[in-house]
């Protein structure tokens, strides 16, 4: 009937010291969590996407079902364009993009457009030519040797890279249909698919997003139809499968994913410029001298380092000032 | 050495060091590589803690006559004061990355900037009110008029939300994030604030 009472050895009684601390370990729990969940929140709401140092992995593993990435060989204009600037490391071309498509966030595109399907492609060159014509993408990858070309990137909002593209000059592509001497503009059209390209799902800009070039700006030969980019095919959050590059404008002009090219007679309107037509131009030379409305285009941030004066046509002045002769650049931004 | 603390002062550490979190973490992002950009990085993260806390700050009143407790005019001042740091983070920052310390550039781009010339606006509204922000600046000023100057508050936080607003290219959900939050404080500050129905006062 008398139940034993269970000796406690005394190596297991509570040590007097930590019995009265125990408010200063419910103390620290409390710091501690708190400490946690700030920490959490703010990784939640303002988490930064993590660059991988080595090669974009979209770039990589893009289905290529039908014809391989053809070779890409130096550039037979190398020394219009040759830079001796460190190139930009491709962790940061793939992960810092302006993409509206896929999102706002320049570090969540890479993510947002990491399954883009991009085989079959095809593109269609038409309008004001004789031969009007839509191409598949392997048609175009074959259509002329694929150069690498060094060129700077410089964004309106202040920011620059330095890209090595694989593509070759626009003009090779737009002499196959033939354009008409009544063509004065070329047009261009990113895909309309908010499927494939989520963000179009909200009317952030009039989608699909167009773009426009003088029709000399076009055939002029630092203009750029990229496909790649450090001799990969293009990683979808550059504007993979085909994007413009045209290295002496604001990179907006650059549009990618290019579905449809048209020659046309009149200005095309583009996307930015509707967006805010006081704030983006048609034109949108780089120059120094014309600031956006809201800030200087004076000097540029580098990625990778860096803070740098920006140079009138983005250091192309040389090659492409004469297509401005007598111009107002600052009617004409 | 907790346990000698009174609670108050324990919840205050608690803030201090909660509200200190956001700075190092944008630290170590921008430090280490985590942004293709890190000074673009650490400008947006530090304006938007700028205003996040001056936010919170501003929430103490009305919890305050929400809840008819004292407990939260406890963090007030240590909320506006981080308020002002972060602020100071994001001048400092913006100073000695884009405007490469040229004090004249600095001086030019504010005057010709509408948004930057908010945010210094905003700021420079801070600066009196972490002057001010002691207890004995209370006493000096008196309780009336300090509560008048401290007002500013507000209006530095309009010109805040107005500069994020203004400095965004396309995508404003951000800012229109802010600028809601501004609009309930101000309408629960009209509300508590709305003429009180008399009292029948016995006629002279």
């Amino acid at each position: 009937m008398d139940e034993k009472i269970p000796k406690i050895p005394s190596r297991e009684i509570t040590e007097p010291e930590a019995y009265l601390n125990r408010r200063t370990f419910m103390r620290a729990g409390i710091l501690a969590a708190s400490v946690a969940a700030t920490g959490g929140a703010y990784r939640a709401f303002f988490s930064p996407k993590r660059r991988p140092v080595t090669a974009a992995k979209g770039a990589s593993t893009l289905p290529t079902s039908r014809g391989a990435f053809p070779p890409v060989g130096p550039s037979s204009i190398a020394d219009m364009h040759a830079i001796s600037e460190p190139q930009t490391s491709l962790g940061d071309i793939t992960h810092y993009n302006n993409f509206y498509e896929f999102s706002t966030d320049k570090a969540e595109v890479a993510d947002e457009a990491a399954a883009f399907i991009t085989r079959p492609w095809t593109i269609s060159v038409g309008g004001l030519c004789s031969k009007p014509t839509t191409f598949d993408l392997d048609d175009v990858l074959q259509l002329a040797p694929l150069e690498q070309r060094v060129y700077r990137m410089r964004c309106v909002e202040a920011w620059s890279m330095v890209i090595p593209w694989d593509g070759y000059s626009l003009s090779k592509l737009l002499e196959r249909v033939q354009p008409l001497s009544s063509a004065k503009y070329v047009a261009f059209t990113t895909l309309l698919d908010p499927t494939r390209m989520p963000n179009q799902g909200r009317r952030v800009l009039d989608w699909p997003y167009v773009e426009g070039l003088r029709m000399d700006e076009a055939m002029h030969p630092l203009t750029m139809l990229a496909c790649g980019l450090y001799g990969q095919p293009m990683p979808p959050q550059d504007g993979a499968p085909l994007r413009l590059v045209v290295p002496w404008k604001y990179g907006f002009k650059g549009i990618k994913s290019i579905v449809k090219i048209e020659l046309v007679s009149e200005q095309p309107p583009t996307t930015w410029n509707l967006a805010g037509p006081n704030e983006y131009g048609f034109y949108a030379n780089v120059n120094p001298a014309v600031d956006h409305p809201r800030w200087s285009q004076a000097s540029e941030r580098r990625i990778g380092g860096g803070q740098r004066k920006t140079l009138m046509f983005n250091g192309y002045a040389d090659q492409v000032g004469r297509l401005y002769a007598g111009m107002d650049l600052t009617a004409n931004y | 050495m907790f346990e000698t603390m009174k609670d108050t002062q324990f919840a205050k550490l608690v803030v201090f060091i909660n509200a200190s979190v956001p700075a190092a973490m944008i630290a170590w992002d921008a430090f280490g590589g985590a942004s293709a950009d890190p000074v673009g990085y650490a400008l947006q993260r530090t304006g938007k803690f700028a205003l996040i806390l001056l936010l919170l700050s501003l929430c103490v009143t009305p919890l305050r006559k929400l809840t008819g407790k004292n407990y939260f005019s406890h963090f007030r001042k240590m909320l506006g004061l981080f308020a002002f740091f972060y602020a100071c983070l994001h001048l400092l920052i913006y100073f000695v990355f884009d405007r490469q310390l040229n004090v004249s550039s600095l001086i030019e781009e504010t005057l010709k900037r509408k948004f930057i010339l908010f945010g210094m606006a905003a700021l420079l509204m801070m600066v009196p009110l972490a002057i001010t922000s002691t207890n004995a600046s209370i006493k000096r000023l008196g309780a009336a008029r300090w509560k008048t100057l401290h007002k500013l508050a507000y209006l530095s936080a309009i010109a805040g939300v107005a500069h994020y607003w203004i400095s965004v290219k396309k995508d404003i959900r951000q800012p229109l994030l802010f600028a809601i939050a501004l609009t309930i404080l101000f309408a629960c500050r009209l509300y508590y604030s709305r003429p009180q129905p008399k009292r029948p006062v016995a006629a002279a």
